[in-house]
């Protein structure tokens, strides 16, 4: 088990730590004092931070606005139609194969491939607005660039959530809603009573994987309507942007404060779960048995049934 | 009530075609698209008019370098795939049968790892592999792809080992064998089928990566498939080639698709073991 931490440390610690130096340094540039191209990058100290909140802020606070817009409501979107898929499936009997394999389909198709895929549907001549009727240029700037974005995200990744839901349904013992008939609770009430609250833990694990998905897109946006354009930028593009042209010192400011963003949410996340993230990882079986005895946190439960 | 009853079995098809259609339209539309010749490749129609491999031929004309590629993906998320599932073996395992301190901790960070923002890792790589000379190798874009890759592995392997029980090493171990021993002849066999889940996930992971390929390239012979896709170029500069994008996008799929369809009860298992928690 060392090795793989000593792999996580190269690849990940050391590279984070890395990037926090890096970013108190500024862009190579003229030295001052010779006149001469310098070959060292100058230390800024907070500088980088300094300009984000300052005049190169504009850039910045526009990507982080639309990263935010971007997880909020892609995540929003993905959770609702996520559930209803889920609830169809769970219901299913017959053809449950075929939309177990469909399902997986958006899932499996590499979002670089889609995100080209979906540029070529938003064509101006393509088939969205052959659909619509409209002659909408959607991967120019403005609002409308959003919505294709949020679109073939939202077609990406909701199957994904809607396959975790399906798990989370799938442990609910028959009889809950046997009683629940029996008491003569209706369809609806069975949904808001029994339903969702018994598949909250497996849903809000999943939202939270899909919000921290959604922080760091990149490859989306990128390829469907490009980079370096303003109503898509995503905090993701601003940094690469800035590290592929050798600003090295800014890129790794934002990188950091993605990185905290990112890390921010988790945290809050985490709180919400409750500590359970991480499931039962109790070794030997004795103190699972153990366990059993306890009331199980409901996150374990869902990671034992869905086993 | 029958009225009923039937009612609602057609609403619940008409549910499971709508699930359906919105999993496999675009899909769908991508294996049109590319099979349209050049001069109807606007066309909406939903079958091609006349079926055309034109888009197949241009996608391996020698100066997209499509097979290059190909050829390019599969070693980097290969490697990345063997190492990635090397490590996480042991790991998975100690994680799964050993007691030790701090275990709860170590696992959450590997865990919260594979939910870091790439970016973050690529910033700072980019320089360092600038300055030792890395840019335009497969290594570059193997060692950063092992920060997402490694830690979904030792995640899924985790589960696949808590799920056998403890009383197969102990048996071995009264017959004699060492924990090592166990591990190799009693274990590694049993988790075949979890350990080849996780590799089908790790590999599509790996495969399906952008930024880091997009960043650590800039010589086309060592770009993998996304990143070439995406630079494809047209007749003229302003003309985007969709018909060989797409076309392209189908082959890189497509195995991907087969993959899901030959094991999608397995990989289903895996990805909710894995997140379901």
């Amino acid at each position: 088990m060392s090795p793989t931490l000593l792999v996580l440390t190269v690849v990940v610690l050391y590279p984070t730590v890395m990037a926090f130096t890096e970013s108190l340094y500024g862009a190579k540039g003229l030295d001052p004092k010779t006149g001469f191209i310098s070959d060292t990058e100058p230390f800024v100290g907070l500088q980088n931070y300094a300009d984000i909140f300052g005049q190169a802020g504009d850039r910045f606070w526009n990507a982080f606005w639309n990263t935010t817009f971007f997880t909020v409501v892609t995540v929003g979107l993905e959770t609702l139609i996520g559930l209803a898929m889920a609830l169809i499936m769970h219901k299913a009997f017959s053809g449950r194969a075929l939309v177990r394999a469909s399902i997986l389909i958006p899932w499996a198709v590499p979002t670089a491939i889609s995100g080209l895929l979906w540029r070529w549907i938003f064509n101006s001549d393509g088939i969205a607005n052959a659909l619509l009727g409209q002659q909408v240029l959607w991967t120019t700037e403005g609002f409308h660039a959003k919505v294709a974005v949020i679109i073939a995200e939202v077609w990406k990744t909701a199957p994904f959530i809607g396959l975790l839901v399906l798990a989370g349904l799938q442990v609910i013992p028959k009889e809950v809603y046997e009683a629940a008939r029996i008491d003569g609770a209706g369809p609806l009430a069975q949904f808001w009573r029994i339903t969702l609250p018994l598949v909250k833990p497996a849903l809000l694990v999943a939202v939270l994987f899909r919000c921290l998905d959604a922080l760091r897109m990149f490859d989306l946006p990128y390829l469907l309507i490009g980079a370096q354009k303003n109503s898509v930028e995503t905090l993701s593009m601003l940094a690469q942007n800035e590290a592929s042209n050798v600003r090295f010192g800014p890129a790794a400011a934002y990188a950091v404060l993605l990185f905290i963003y990112v890390f921010l949410i988790a945290l809050g996340f985490v709180r919400l779960l409750g500590t359970d993230l991480v499931g039962d990882v109790g070794g030997p079986r004795k103190t699972k048995r153990n366990n059993k005895l306890r009331p199980a946190s409901p996150a374990a439960g869902s990671a034992e049934a869905s086993a | 009530m029958t009225a009923t009853v039937k009612w609602r079995t057609w609403l619940l098809y008409l549910g499971v075609a709508a699930v359906v259609a919105y999993c496999l339209a675009p899909f769908y539309w991508m294996l049109v698209s590319s099979l349209r010749s050049t001069s109807d490749i606007f066309d909406t129609s939903l079958l091609p008019t006349s079926v055309s491999f034109e888009n197949y031929r241009a996608v391996f004309s020698p100066s997209q370098g499509f097979g290059r590629a190909l050829l390019n993906s599969l070693i980097v998320s290969g490697t990345t795939t063997v190492l990635a599932l090397l490590l996480a073996t042991f790991t998975a395992y100690a994680m799964a049968r050993l007691q030790f301190r701090f275990k709860r901790l170590i696992l959450t960070l590997i865990i919260a790892t594979s939910m870091f923002p790439v970016v973050s890792i690529v910033v700072p790589l980019l320089k360092l592999f600038t300055d030792i000379g890395w840019i335009n190798t497969y290594q570059a874009m193997i060692v950063p792809s092992m920060s997402f890759v490694l830690p979904l592995a030792v995640w899924n392997l985790t589960t696949f080992f808590k799920q056998m029980p403890d009383e197969l090493e102990e048996a071995a171990m009264i017959d004699g064998c060492t924990r090592g021993q166990a591990f190799r002849k009693v274990i590694i066999p049993l988790a075949a089928p979890g350990i080849f889940t996780t590799a089908i996930i790790a590999f599509i992971a790996a495969w399906n990566e952008f930024l880091i390929a997009l960043s650590m390239t800039n010589r086309p012979s060592i770009q993998t498939a996304p990143v070439a896709i995406s630079k494809f170029t047209g007749a003229t500069q302003f003309d985007i080639p969709f018909g060989s994008q797409m076309a392209a996008g189908v082959l890189v799929t497509v195995p991907l698709v087969i993959m899901v369809l030959i094991f999608q009860r397995r990989i289903v298992a895996g990805l909710t073991a894995g997140a379901a928690k």
